[in-house]
């Protein structure tokens, strides 16, 4: 078998095989689909990244309203942009290992406490401005002082002191956090001049491509960085454009017609069908972001746990990842960690649907009979308002009468999300176990969107934060997982795949657990044949 | 009655058929309108017979297919005609009935009435649709009667401008001219002679707003102002599944070719009526 | 003419009233709506801290009437601020998109009208017979298939399967105006299709209704063609509902296509203004609010003076 792989990895080198017939035999050799997306990167890699060309990308997700400030980003276009210009201390990369951006290396103290970034040698913003500590510590301070109007300002919290030495910026935090480069490497901190208090919509950044015009809710350009830190082994195109295209069947037009190379968020009921047309591939991967329905622990009738358990039960995964995701996606266990995570316990059983369970339950909890409310809208996630429709019939095999409201888009975050106690959300995920608990399930948490509040839940959280063994953390993530599963506010039926299609002309494209194309770097990686 | 030409005859047909169905909704459909029957966008018995389904499917229980979520399409727009018909007649009647009455009165009256009332209109339609829709139902319950009351004082406002510039060219008519004169009050006038010589363009105009109401419902509850899951209108049927279109899945096709058939339907019946009252005027017919 | 002109110079000023009344009830709507500019920027990711420093930055804290009047006193002397969520000069963006709107709407109204008037025409001249049914049948169903799903299926047929025109109607600066032209063919398109059968109808319904007058008798019997007792002698005497579904046709070109804009990704006033609102930008949605409430109010004020201009007793009152 190696034989044939190297053979048809040959072949691919130069340029006698395309990805969909490099696939298709690998598949019938017996090679999982992942391990043979790799190799043909490898392959494709091996005949060397053509220079030059122009790269277009696609993306669902912008407004007229968007900004270059990273503080208040929060969709993906403006996002996708910030990662061609700008650049945070550390990345997550594919694997869910950690690598060195700005900062070129870095360590924590024995307790976890102070954690040490030591700033790459030589390196430049745009402007050709060299970045110090000092450039790293301003821009900690713009997202984490007391004015900050920072969407990352909930994710680093607990700093007790900042200090520059040397080529070095330190960082000591209140409590001892083994995972802090994880959240340093948050899409917000980008490393910016003076950390953009000066010029916070500047644009100016130590990434791969340079902005060079910018339409809000239209398109940005850029161009090659030709003073770019990684040298030429990354960035291959001359320009690369972000453009904003946020109905469906428009984006797989554009990338049917050429208009694009590569574009995010293909519907899953209509991935099967693109992948038939030629010249393009869907691709998708396994993602921590989850769809959910979430109930107000503290709010009748939610705060019967009883209750909770029979919604829990009454919720059909298996149709859901069927119907809503089309199979693009893995069915959920209540509670927000999946294997994607490191330290996740794959032992904890799956819960399933079980209307007799339900109707057990329901009847326990007392219930009146009155209708349970079940508020959504067509932006909480795609699909929602189906999946509420799924979830209603479901309910109503088990005699829990379940009433659908659908509320506008406008303001559905501000008037829904986190204040109706039964609502339809969105959870993105995040890239470690501790993050994710501490953003919506820890008692003080801003997002603590069900309500839920306990102490044991709390300490066992910090608990874990600083401990560094392995197998004890794990221990403690599996408790917290049950805990949250069983006692919780959260229903958990779906985590969602990150689904790309992507222009043959494209190579080296692999994609990555962290977000669609490649977590949007797929224009300093890949090139075109 | 016996002269009804054929074309008016389908008209009357498919718009009758269509209003039927709509009333008897529970009868006729062979599912309940939520219920999930099958798989996603599984093809119907009607491209099985004719060979046309993807390869695989060999039988089928739907006539129309299933929808997105694998609901049977054809009950659904059984009942969806149901929402869609009423609401949109109800809103059309509304505003056909504020509308005219309002511009034929404004018309009549002149001077700083219609200056009012027609400088008020304008007012009104300056205000983006999107916000006044947003502003009702922040401060209103989401119900029906809300959403025909919305889509009636909106398009009413359209009405009204075409009632007024139809009816300000009647007054100054000698016939009208002649009914002051003689001393009629202003509802005679507005009723006995305004009426009937503006009734063409208007019937024309009733039969577009109709299917403007059609599609506007689904605009509305999509806001979130009105129909709410699981209930349907065809609109919405439409973009639920519209991603489907363009492989060739009929889920979204068919609906609209149903609100073309109820548009086509309902104007062919206004042509006849279109008909009947130019001759009412007593003309050559 | 005299009375035209006073008139229009009485409208006018009534119109200047009429925006400011506008551009209150707009900003009355906006502060009813719930939540603000802060919360909506930040969205999912706001914390109470973030919310307030963004908030007490933006100057949502001043009583409302203030920032109305303050917008209002800047906007009297053309300064029309800058956008709450990106800090850009609202003047300037909203130059940009007004003139891409324009340019699709003046496309396709220069398209549209006369096609549908000679279409009605067309319609009227052999009525009953089958150019009539089938203009009637073919407009009335492009009018009722929803808009963004005729432009799906042209641009799955015309872009991805021919591709004549591009999906992405996306135009700029540095292209020449046939290459922009090119770009919003499938737009135009669509446009046209959506606003066709209206006035279509309108023209043929409004000649019918005079077709029965005495002059048309008199006409005919003068040994006129049935084109030239429609076209000179009927079309005059109906063109006040015809100009009126024209103008609010316009206007619906003008402010009305975000599901177009949307679909094409053609960078226009609709999507603008739908951004903004969903963020409540209050000093953008003011000024598209402004801008779109002039469009109305100026085109009706069209409608009624061509009215009166086609009609002699209206030019000439007694």
């Amino acid at each position: 078998m190696n034989e044939q792989i190297t053979h048809m990895a040959g072949q691919v080198t130069a340029g006698k095989m395309t990805r969909r017939e490099f696939m298709g035999k690998a598949a019938a050799l017996g090679v999982s689909a992942a391990m043979a997306s790799t190799m043909f990167a490898d392959a494709a890699r091996a005949a060397g990244p053509v220079k030059g060309g122009t790269f277009k990308m696609g993306v669902q997700g912008g407004e007229s309203t968007n900004t270059q400030d990273p503080a208040l980003w929060s969709s993906d276009v403006p996002i996708a942009g910030g990662q061609q210009w700008g650049e945070t201390l550390v990345e997550v990369n594919g694997k869910g290992e950690l690598e060195g951006l700005v900062a070129e290396s870095w360590e924590g103290s024995a307790d976890a406490k102070t954690w040490r970034f030591k700033v790459r040698q030589g390196i430049e913003f745009s402007n050709g401005k060299t970045v110090t500590p000092e450039d790293i510590m301003r821009t900690m301070e713009r997202h984490t002082n007391e004015d900050s109007q920072s969407g990352a300002l909930g994710i680093v919290q607990g700093i007790e002191s900042m200090r520059v030495d040397g080529d070095t910026f330190e960082v000591t935090m209140e409590i001892g956090n083994a995972d802090l480069p994880y959240l340093l490497a948050d899409y917000h901190l980008k490393i910016q001049p003076d950390g953009g208090f000066d010029d916070p919509n500047s644009a100016v950044g130590t990434g791969p491509y340079v902005l060079e015009s910018d339409e809000p809710g239209v398109r940005m350009q850029f161009v090659r960085n030709p003073n770019y830190w990684g040298g030429d082994a990354f960035a291959h195109y001359d320009s690369v454009e972000v453009i904003t295209l946020n109905d469906a069947t428009a984006r797989t037009a554009a990338l049917q017609s050429g208009q694009v190379d590569i574009i995010n968020r293909v519907e899953p009921k209509i991935a099967q069908l693109l992948d038939r047309a030629p010249n393009l591939s869907v691709q998708n991967v396994s993602g921590r972001g989850h769809y959910v329905f979430i109930m107000h622990v503290d709010t009748a009738p939610f705060d019967a746990n009883e209750l909770r358990l029979a919604l829990k039960y009454a919720i059909n995964r298996e149709e859901m990842v069927d119907k809503i995701l089309r199979g693009y996606g893995g069915i959920g266990n209540d509670m927000p960690i999946n294997a994607a995570y490191p330290l996740f316990d794959d032992s904890i059983p799956q819960r399933e649907y079980d209307p007799a369970k339900a109707a057990e339950h329901y009847k326990k909890s007392g219930h009146d009979g009155s209708p349970i409310i079940l508020r959504t809208a067509d932006g909480a996630f795609p699909g929602a308002v189906d999946a509420a429709a799924l979830f209603q019939q479901t309910a109503q095999a088990a005699g829990i009468p379940l009433e659908v409201k659908r509320e506008p888009n406008d303001g559905y975050w501000s008037e829904v999300w986190n204040v109706q106690p039964f609502c339809a959300s969105y959870w993105s995920g995040r890239p470690v176990q501790d993050q994710m608990y501490a953003t919506a399930y820890l008692s003080t948490a801003d997002w603590n969107d069900t309500r839920f509040k306990r102490p044991e839940f709390d300490e066992m959280l910090l608990a874990a934060r600083s401990e560094l063994d392995d197998a004890k953390r794990k221990e403690i993530y599996s408790k917290m997982g049950m805990m949250v599963r069983d006692e919780g506010g959260l229903i958990l039926p779906m985590f969602n795949d990150f689904i790309d299609a992507v222009s043959n002309e494209v190579q080296g494209y692999v994609p990555d657990p962290n977000g669609a194309m490649m977590y949007w770097y797929a224009s300093k990686f890949t090139w075109k044949a | 009655m016996k002269n009804i030409p054929i074309s008016a005859l389908i008209g009357l047909f498919l718009t009758a058929l269509y209003f039927l169905m709509a009333l008897f909704a529970p009868l006729i459909a062979p599912y309940g309108m939520a219920q999930v029957v099958g798989d996603v966008w599984e093809p119907s018995k009607i491209e099985i017979m004719l060979g046309i389904a993807p390869a695989g499917f060999t039988e089928s229980n739907f006539w129309l297919g299933t929808d997105n979520i694998g609901r049977d399409l054809l009950s659904r727009m059984i009942y969806g005609g149901r929402t869609t018909i009423f609401i949109a007649t109800a809103a059309t009647i509304l505003s056909f009935v504020t509308g005219s009455v309002l511009g034929f009165f404004a018309a009549v009256m002149g001077g700083w009435v219609d200056q009012v009332l027609s400088r008020f209109v304008d007012l009104i339609m300056s205000i983006p649709t999107l916000i006044f829709a947003l502003v009702v139902l922040s401060v209103m319950p989401v119900t029906v009667p809300i959403l025909i009351v919305v889509m009636g004082l909106l398009d009413s406002t359209r009405v009204y401008r075409l009632a007024r510039a139809v009816a300000v060219d009647i007054t100054v008519m000698d016939y009208v001219e002649a009914a002051r004169l003689r001393g009629e009050k202003n509802g005679w006038i507005i009723f006995r002679e305004i009426l009937p010589n503006a009734l063409s363009p208007l019937v024309a105009e009733m039969g577009l707003r109709f299917i403007f109401a059609v599609l506007f419902v689904s605009t509305l509850s999509f806001l979130g102002l009105g129909v709410q899951p699981p209930e349907a209108d065809w609109g919405g049927i439409v973009k639920e599944n519209k991603e489907g279109i363009v492989y060739g899945i009929p889920a979204a096709l068919l609906p609209a070719v149903a609100i073309a058939t109820l548009a086509i339907s309902v104007n062919l019946v206004a042509d006849w009526v279109l008909n009947r009252t130019t001759s009412l005027k007593g003309g050559r017919g | 003419m005299h009375p035209i002109i006073i008139l229009v110079a009485q409208r006018l000023a009534l119109s200047t009233l009429l925006l400011i009344a506008a551009s209150a009830l707009i900003f009355a709507g906006t502060m009813i709506l719930p939540g603000d500019v802060a919360q909506s920027i930040l969205g999912q990711s706001a914390t109470p801290e973030s919310l307030a420093n963004l908030r007490e930055e933006l100057g949502l804290n001043d009583p409302p009437l203030t920032r109305y009047f303050d917008w209002l006193f800047g906007a009297l002397q053309g300064d029309l601020g800058t956008a709450l969520t990106n800090g850009r000069d609202i003047a300037e963006s909203i130059g940009q998109r007004m003139s891409n709107t324009l340019f699709l709407a003046f496309w396709a109204a220069i398209i549209s009208v006369p096609l549908a008037i000679m279409l009605g025409l067309i319609a009227v001249r052999y009525k009953d017979r089958w150019p009539d049914k089938l203009i009637s049948a073919v407009t009335l169903a492009s009018i009722s298939i929803p808009e963004f799903l005729i432009g799906y299926l042209l641009m799955y047929f015309i872009a991805v399967k021919l591709g004549w025109f591009p999906s992405v109607a996306m135009i700029g600066d540095h292209m020449s105006l046939l290459q922009k032209l090119q770009a919003i063919a499938l737009p135009v398109m669509v446009l046209t299709l959506v606003v066709l059968a209206h006035m279509m109808r309108m023209t043929r319904a409004a000649i019918l209704n005079v077709m029965q007058s005495a002059y048309i008798e008199t006409a005919e019997l003068k040994g006129l063609t049935g084109f030239q007792v429609i076209a000179r002698h009927a079309f005059p005497n109906a063109i006040a509902p015809i100009v009126n579904v024209v103008m609010l046709n316009l206007a619906y070109l003008v402010v009305g296509v975000v599901v177009i804009e949307v679909v094409f990704v053609y960078p226009g006033m609709g999507q603008y203004l739908v951004d903004h609102v969903a963020k409540r930008d209050v000093p953008v949605v003011q000024a598209c609010g402004l801008i779109f409430a002039a469009v109305y109010i100026g085109l009706n004020m069209v409608a009624d003076i061509v009215s009166i201009l086609a009609n002699p007793r209206l030019r000439h009152p007694k």
